[in-house]
């Protein structure tokens, strides 16, 4: 029978894969925003699967709430990404070291 | 029986298609192993009794969220096999990281199943209707969250439109207030013409 623990240990998993994207594609912004969303989802599971395992519906309304902040920062991210690249010519994340002191 | 066999293919599928985000050589690959995690992980949701959420996700972020990284995929042109330079040398560090991160949540949640009982369950859905039952929620206890969500939506617009508006140098375009405010002397002058006279 599927329990709960088998959510949350996929939700792991997929979290863990994305965290390990994170190191992987230090080349490419975009990859790295498309592994916070994977990050994003794996953490939604948990809610969705805590809610049905206790029967309470705040977990769902709060996937509710993380969808749209996801989709706000993607928007951002996008956007700061197109105004680096009009800038740059480039979207490596070592280059970015203007900040540097 | 079905559900556990449709849970093992959805959670399967869902892995290697975190996996093909993460290893795709292509971002546009990237971008759609993220739509097939998505579709999967709307199915488990489903499985788990989230209809509205499931059908939100599908609908947000495959038709809006992922089409918006398309687009930008597909407007910076980037040199692909300058991007995976150094990807073998990060490799082992992060597959270490991935390891070490899914063992310490499989013994968390796995060997050490949570009690549902000590968490109290608050309130218990009976509505046969996700949506109808979230709805309720939604609007009543969660009201002003939901507001606050609104306007963050639309601080998002008015961030994005902001960062990528430019100002193009040598541009033509309508100045509304000049137009207006013209009067019939900057535009029109008369001049009196000599008529000619017969040959």
């Amino acid at each position: 029978m599927i329990g709960l623990p088998h959510y949350l240990l996929l939700a792991g998993i997929v979290f863990s894969i994305a965290v390990a994207g994170i190191f992987l594609n230090r080349k490419n912004v975009i990859v790295l925003l498309m592994c916070i969303e994977l990050m994003l989802l794996a953490v939604n599971f948990n809610f969705v699967a805590f809610s049905h395992f206790l029967g309470d519906l705040s977990g769902q309304v709060f996937v509710f709430f993380i969808l749209t902040v996801a989709a706000a920062e993607a928007a951002i991210g996008l956007a700061i990404l197109v105004v680096l690249f009009r800038e740059r010519r480039s979207i490596d994340v070592e280059e970015l070291d203007t900040m540097r002191g | 029986m079905l559900i556990n066999i449709l849970f093992y293919v959805y959670a399967a599928t869902l892995v290697g298609a975190a996996l093909g985000v993460v290893l795709a050589r292509n971002s546009v690959h990237s971008a759609m192993f993220l739509v097939l995690a998505f579709f999967t992980s709307s199915g488990l949701w489903l499985l788990l009794g989230a209809e509205f959420l499931a059908i939100v996700l599908v609908l947000v972020y495959v038709g809006a969220v992922m089409v918006l990284f398309l687009f930008v995929v597909m407007m910076l042109d980037i040199n692909i096999a300058q991007m995976k330079e150094g990807f073998t040398r990060y490799a082992p560090l992060g597959a270490l990281i991935a390891l070490v991160v899914i063992a310490e949540i499989a013994y968390a949640v796995w060997y050490r199943p949570v009690d549902l009982n000590l968490l109290g369950a608050a309130r218990v859905v009976e509505d046969p209707s996700n949506t109808h039952s979230l709805g309720t929620v939604l609007y009543t206890v969660y009201v002003y969250p939901f507001q606050l969500a609104a306007v963050l939506l639309l601080l998002a617009i008015v961030a994005a439109i902001t960062l990528t508006m430019r100002q193009r140098p040598n541009l033509k375009k309508q100045d509304i207030s000049a137009q207006v405010a013209v009067r019939k002397a900057d535009r029109l002058q008369i001049v009196q013409v000599a008529s000619e006279k017969r040959p």
